[in-house]
């Protein structure tokens, strides 16, 4: 019993002395685990420190320092507009005129000019034309209009742009500033949602104000269809054909270690292939979301083949062998138990590989859809798929190459709304395997 | 069944695309990242304007701008070549064989090349063509002999200049702003500093003297950027040693994180440029395809509607944004009205 209590003592209940090797085996595993959760934990980090810059970096481009104001366009003063070259600066002229005398009116207390108004109003001609087109009956009626403040008043109240740093220029001068800071106490400049932003489409470079993503979004679904009604199914016949029907040879080896390559290929050859075919052989329309979904299509199609022939072979040869069994064809025995049973994984792929086409840039630098493509939405599918637009991932580029810090923030927001489609369609490849997904 | 649908879909789909091939309605225009931003705030304002369609303006450089301008003619290539430098000999060839004959040039105004550094950074506020050349070219006679030059600091080249490590970012070949910041800065440097007559002396030829005053050294003191001003922009943000080759609206535009340097004791600003005593300005053009005005709508109203005073002239939007205007507008105005084609033609 002493001698038991003592040893016991001594080996803490367990009979097995832990000696010097397996203690550093021990030790080994351990230091193995701790390497592990550091790399999680950078991995981790570095997620953390890009979604904190993309919303912190993004998030003002969803807001707009608004100025709202009644404003009367009188039936002479839309005739005289209508009737000039240059007709938005003639709107502008007028609606800038009204302000400036509401201001006297109101007697405000910082001093100020015709042209301080002038850089404090952004662009707003385009939105009162096309108001006023629209609105005739409206003519002689004052009519209320949030119209948004030039970049650097935005930039000012969002904290872009620092008072010291302002040194006095043909776009702002610091008296301006105290004009601002009282009209936003006045409750006159407002922070409101930028409806614009998502609708909008672009604007060029001197009205940061009126751009939008909205058509890049329609540009981009348009190329989707393209890439989903293309890809799909010649993908899967391929699939099909090339894993329960082809003999195994030399030549679908061939096939096989080629379409695995595409896979890798870099993005821009299928932009040069594009080019050259669609555009300067096949005469398509340059810029056509057509052509961009073509090219895309392309580049998605070893993907899908991939992963399709994967999920095919993982369907377990016990259930073809059945269906033969009981007498189906080949190709029964393919379309009625195979398929059917493979199908979320082919859908995964698909979703997975449409996300991926959906960020892709490259591609549609050389086929003209990268640049200023500033189209009102289409008016039919037709007009959809031919008429030149941008896409989400050419916007955001376009922008973030802009000297206007205003586009840099919008460039930002659109990275957010492309991951909002992206995450959207990751969750639903996700649910697709969660709910059909069958294990063996 | 199935084999009828899908070819009869595969007709339509090409029938159609042959009707829209043939039916392009908006201009389209390619080139110059100098000149894009003046091209969207064109098209921009054309399309807000006008029953037209805005037109597509495509960036890239005025080289490559030029190279797809000259593929052809036909719906599917560009109308309109924007570009930071004259259109070149060599070019024009290349159009003519492939049947881009009469080309309308338009010279849309003014734009200054300035050098700035970060706000923050050291006092680089002046400079002459001379500093820059002996800084950043590749070789230069020394008692008579071509050596390589190898300057470390700006203070090297020039005792006025602070003493850090030269650091320059200048745009990269396929711009056309670096064709003028060879022609403006390098060469001129070339002469003020009498190099270019001692390297004919030392038995170069005078083109090849020119080259190699143009020759920009290789061992990373200065960094070729292919992309836009905002690469160079970010460059400078990340080296505060970092001195940039900017377009003067760029500049304007990031005022509270760049600062200027003079160049030969002028500041850079419109009027300066506009008076011809800042020295590194250029003409800035467009070149219109004369065979698709009347094939595609708007083209010819689009040339007229960019030239035209309340736009490319003083007060217009423009100028605003940093374009000095040209003080030959009456006369282009005149040319794009009558179609004028280069080499005299009508």
């Amino acid at each position: 019993m002493t001698d038991a209590s003592q040893s016991g003592a001594h080996h803490r209940g367990s009979l097995l002395t832990v000696d010097a090797r397996t203690r550093k085996r021990n030790a080994a595993e351990a230091r193995f685990r701790y390497y592990g959760m550091a790399a999680i934990l950078t991995g981790v980090a570095f997620l953390v420190v890009l979604a904190v810059s993309i919303v912190r970096s993004g998030l003002p481009a969803f807001t707009t320092m608004a100025v709202e104001v009644e404003f009367t366009l009188t039936a002479e003063q839309y005739a005289d507009a209508e009737g000039q070259l240059f007709k938005t600066r003639a709107y502008e002229g007028y609606f800038n005129a009204a302000f400036e005398q509401q201001l006297q009116d109101r007697n405000v207390q910082a001093g100020f000019d015709p042209e301080a108004v002038n850089r404090i109003i952004g662009n707003t001609g385009a939105t009162l034309r096309s108001f006023f087109l629209e609105n005739e009956d409206l003519l002689g009626q004052p009519v209320t209009f949030n119209l948004p403040t030039s970049s650097r008043i935005d930039g000012y109240f969002k904290g872009r742009l620092l008072r010291e740093n302002v040194t006095d220029s043909r776009f702002l001068e610091v008296s301006d500033l105290d004009l601002a800071d009282e009209l936003a106490e006045a409750g006159i400049i407002q922070s409101k949602f930028n409806w614009t932003f998502i609708t909008g489409k672009d604007s060029g470079v001197d009205n940061p104000g009126g751009a939008g993503i909205g058509a890049s979004v329609i540009g981009s679904f348009f190329m989707m269809l393209v890439v989903l009604f293309l890809s799909l199914p010649i993908g899967v016949a391929a699939s099909i054909y090339l894993e329960e029907f082809a003999p195994k040879n030399r030549i679908t080896d061939l096939i096989e270690v080629n379409i695995s390559n595409l896979a890798a290929v870099p993005s821009i050859v299928f932009g040069i292939l594009g080019l050259a075919v669609f555009i300067q052989f096949a005469h398509l329309p340059q810029s056509a979301p057509l052509v961009g979904g073509l090219v895309l299509t392309l580049m998605t199609l070893p993907t899908i083949i991939i992963s399709t022939r994967a999920s095919l072979k993982s369907v377990p040869p016990s259930i073809r062998d059945a269906a033969l069994g009981v007498g189906a064809s080949k190709m029964q025995a393919v379309f009625h138990h195979v398929l059917p049973l493979a199908m979320p994984g082919i859908l995964t792929g698909t979703i997975i590989g449409l996300a991926q086409a959906l960020g892709e840039t490259a591609p549609l630098l050389l086929i003209g859809m990268v640049g200023f493509v500033a189209r009102e939405y289409p008016d039919g599918l037709i007009s959809g798929f031919m008429d030149p637009n941008s896409a989400m991932p050419a916007q955001i580029y376009t922008w973030a190459a802009r000297s206007d810090g205003a586009f840099y923030e919008k460039a930002w927001g659109g990275i957010i709304i492309l991951l909002v489609f992206l995450l959207a369609m990751n969750i639903i490849a996700i649910l697709l395997r969660r709910r059909f997904e069958r294990r063996w | 069944m199935s084999k009828l649908t899908f070819t009869t879909s595969a007709v339509a789909i090409l029938a159609l695309s042959a009707g829209a091939a043939v039916a392009r309605d908006n201009v389209q225009i390619a080139g110059s990242s100098t000149v894009l931003p003046y091209a969207s705030i064109v098209a921009e304002v054309f399309g807000d304007n006008t029953d037209f369609p805005t037109p597509v303006v495509e960036s890239g450089g005025s080289s490559s701008g030029l190279a797809r301008f000259c593929e052809g003619v036909g719906t599917n290539t560009i109308d309109i070549a924007n570009a930071s430098r004259a259109i070149r000999e060599r070019e024009i060839a290349v159009c003519a064989e492939n049947g881009v004959t009469d080309i309308i040039e338009v010279r849309i105004g003014y734009d200054g090349i300035v050098f700035a550094s970060q706000i923050n950074g050291p006092e680089f506020t002046a400079f002459s063509q001379s500093d820059i050349f002996l800084a950043l070219a590749d070789k230069v006679v020394v008692d008579g002999a071509i050596v390589d030059n190898r300057p470390a600091t700006w203070a090297d080249v020039n005792p006025d200049l602070p003493a850090v490590a030269i650091a320059a970012f200048i745009p990269g070949t396929k711009h056309g702003t670096r064709e003028v910041f060879e022609e403006k800065v390098l060469l001129q440097g070339c002469e003020d500093t009498g190099q270019m007559a001692a390297m004919m002396e030392a038995g170069m030829s005078e083109d090849d003297a020119e080259g190699a005053c143009m020759a920009v050294r290789t061992d990373g003191a200065s960094v070729d950027i292919d992309g836009d001003y905002t690469e160079t922009l970010a460059r400078i943000d990340s080296n505060p040693n970092g001195l940039g080759v900017f377009g003067l609206s760029f500049y304007e535009n990031n005022t509270d994180k760049l600062k200027v340097a003079t160049m030969g004791g002028v500041a850079p600003s419109t009027a300066t440029i506009a008076s011809g005593e800042y020295p590194v300005s250029r003409p800035l053009f467009f070149y219109v395809k004369k065979a698709h005005i009347g094939v595609i709508p708007g083209l010819k109203e689009y040339a007229q509607f960019f030239m035209d005073d309340q736009i490319a002239g003083a007060g217009g939007p423009l100028a605003n944004y940093g374009l000095v205007p040209d003080p030959a507008l009456a006369e282009t105005q005149a040319a794009i009205a009558n179609e004028t084609v280069m080499g005299g033609g009508m």
